[in-house]
């Protein structure tokens, strides 16, 4: 059964949260993640492999430089999870 | 200056070993003796003829954060926590140093070894997907030395030495050369290891070099002993911070020792087996001896490397009788706090520094009956005076495989 974009993003806040200790609440929509949120392109990295054990997506890194906000990456796992079904 | 050169005092001490938390905790308990050796517990290891080791009293876990824990390795985390305690004791808080006139040398001699073999465990099991982007910054040598850098700003060269059991006592030697050659004012110098682990386990004893009393652990490791049979894995990390003259005296700092001198050598004999003659560790002290301008007799102590296997206590005991004669009384932290390889050189260089500062030196544990072999006057059973009056010198030996020697020299301020 797909997540829906609230649930996605509920997720990817207790991530973030675990990987950088940004509180999950400051995980919205419209954030940046290096503009807003200041992730590093590590900890950005950590996020990913973190996203895949939990959604199990892969984002590609030419699809990656695409995808700069919060949005961005939950319509991308979205995508993918319709692909899957 | 002396002699046209800086001299080069111990200004902070940190640690985290396995009988303390701190410099403090871990420098009570070997006064009184207490050993750091448990037994790894049911379950932990199997089909290993060692089941013992000399955990840390503190876990990192319970001083570092939550980010910090997730982000260090364990020997980064020993490294950090020893690191925070010496630059608060060292009083150097904001703007106390000039960044780029700060630096770090901290050594590991094996590296984040847990977190390579959990990494490829989880390759194994999950895919490359699910290796972490930080394997590579935990699992290299020098992320010790990376981390603490990046904590206190250092500027002036961050730099981890590799020399298997001498690599403590090695980037102390580093760190004072940097000041001595006018590279840095103060420098984080010293070591961390955390490699109790089943395959880091089996692999030490399958070389024979580890205590196999597993039935008394706290009895295990007993440097000079007739009963001695191999040393016994710890884990933590020793930080001084090494600091020049003129910097500390501006600062009005208190001082615990000059770090006087520093030698180095190699065995060329063999990748692990010490040289019985003693040669390489003969030429270590000496050398550490002629760069603190000092004579065998002002060397009253030696804090031994004395792990408790029984070829390099015999062979540490004959080179020390060849350099300074029968009158330095010996001591082996080994025997409470097992052999934290890379970190021995920067815990016994804490302890020899409280030593000269406290006039005390701490007993060997687990001496009962001292080898035939090893003619020594080891401190046992009390903690005895540091003999000797005004600023002597305490030597400290670390050894490590591949034939590596380093020799430090503390004199009293």
């Amino acid at each position: 059964m797909s997540l829906t974009e609230q649930e996605i993003v509920g997720a990817l806040g207790m991530i973030v949260y675990e990987v950088t200790d940004i509180p999950a609440a400051e995980v919205t929509l419209d954030k940046r993640f290096v503009q807003d949120l200041d992730i590093d392109s590590l900890a950005m990295a950590e996020i990913l492999v973190e996203a895949h054990s939990k959604f199990g997506i892969e984002i590609p890194d030419e699809r990656l430089r695409e995808l700069s906000t919060v949005k961005d990456i939950v319509a991308y796992i979205q995508q993918e999870q319709e692909v899957a079904r | 200056m002396r002699g046209g050169r800086r001299r080069v005092m111990v200004t902070g001490l940190g640690a985290t070993t396995p009988v303390g938390g701190d410099v403090a905790t871990t420098w009570s308990a070997l006064l009184e003796g207490r050993s750091g050796v448990s037994g790894l517990g049911g379950g932990w290891v199997t089909d290993s003829p060692v089941t013992i080791a000399a955990k840390a009293a503190v876990d990192p876990a319970e001083t570092l954060s939550r980010i910090e824990v997730r982000r260090l390795d364990r020997c980064e985390q020993f490294g950090l926590v020893a690191a925070r305690e010496a630059w608060a004791d060292a009083g150097l808080g904001e703007g106390g140093v000039d960044p780029e006139r700060l630096g770090v040398v901290v050594a590991s001699g094996i590296g984040g070894v847990m977190t390579t073999i959990s990494a490829y465990d989880s390759y194994r099991e999950n895919g490359w997907q699910s290796v972490s982007p930080l394997t590579v910054p935990k699992l290299m040598p020098n992320g010790p030395a990376g981390w603490i850098g990046l904590e206190f700003r250092a500027m002036a060269g961050v730099h981890g030495m590799v020399s298997a059991c001498a690599s403590g006592a090695d980037a102390v030697a580093y760190g004072i050369d940097m000041i001595r050659l006018g590279r840095a004012d103060v420098i984080l110098a010293g070591g961390t290891e955390a490699v109790i682990h089943p395959l880091t386990l089996v692999a030490f004893a399958a070389m024979h070099a580890l205590s196999t009393r597993n039935d008394d652990p706290a009895r295990a490791s007993r440097p000079f002993d007739k009963e001695r049979d191999g040393f016994v894995l710890g884990e933590g990390a020793g930080i001084v911070v090494l600091e020049a003259e003129e910097h500390a005296r501006a600062r009005g700092i208190r001082v615990y020792a000059e770090a006087a001198g520093a030698g180095c050598s190699g065995d060329a004999y063999h990748i692990a087996k010490p040289n019985p003659s003693g040669e390489g560790a003969v030429l270590s002290m000496r050398r550490a001896i002629a760069d603190a301008d000092l004579s065998p007799s002002d060397v009253v102590h030696v804090n031994a490397h004395a792990t408790s296997t029984p070829a390099g206590d015999v062979m540490e005991v004959t080179a020390i009788r060849k350099v300074l004669g029968d009158h330095p009384v010996l001591t082996a932290t080994k025997s409470m706090t097992g052999h934290l390889l890379g970190g021995a050189g920067g815990v016994a260089s804490v302890v020899a520094v409280r030593t000269l500062y406290d006039r005390m030196i701490h007993p060997t544990a687990n001496l009962d009956e001292l080898d035939s072999a090893i003619v020594a006057d080891v401190a046992r059973g009390e903690p005895r005076p540091l003999p000797g009056a005004g600023p002597v010198g305490v030597l400290s030996n670390s050894f490590g495989f591949g034939g590596h020697n380093a020799s430090l020299i503390f004199t009293g301020v």
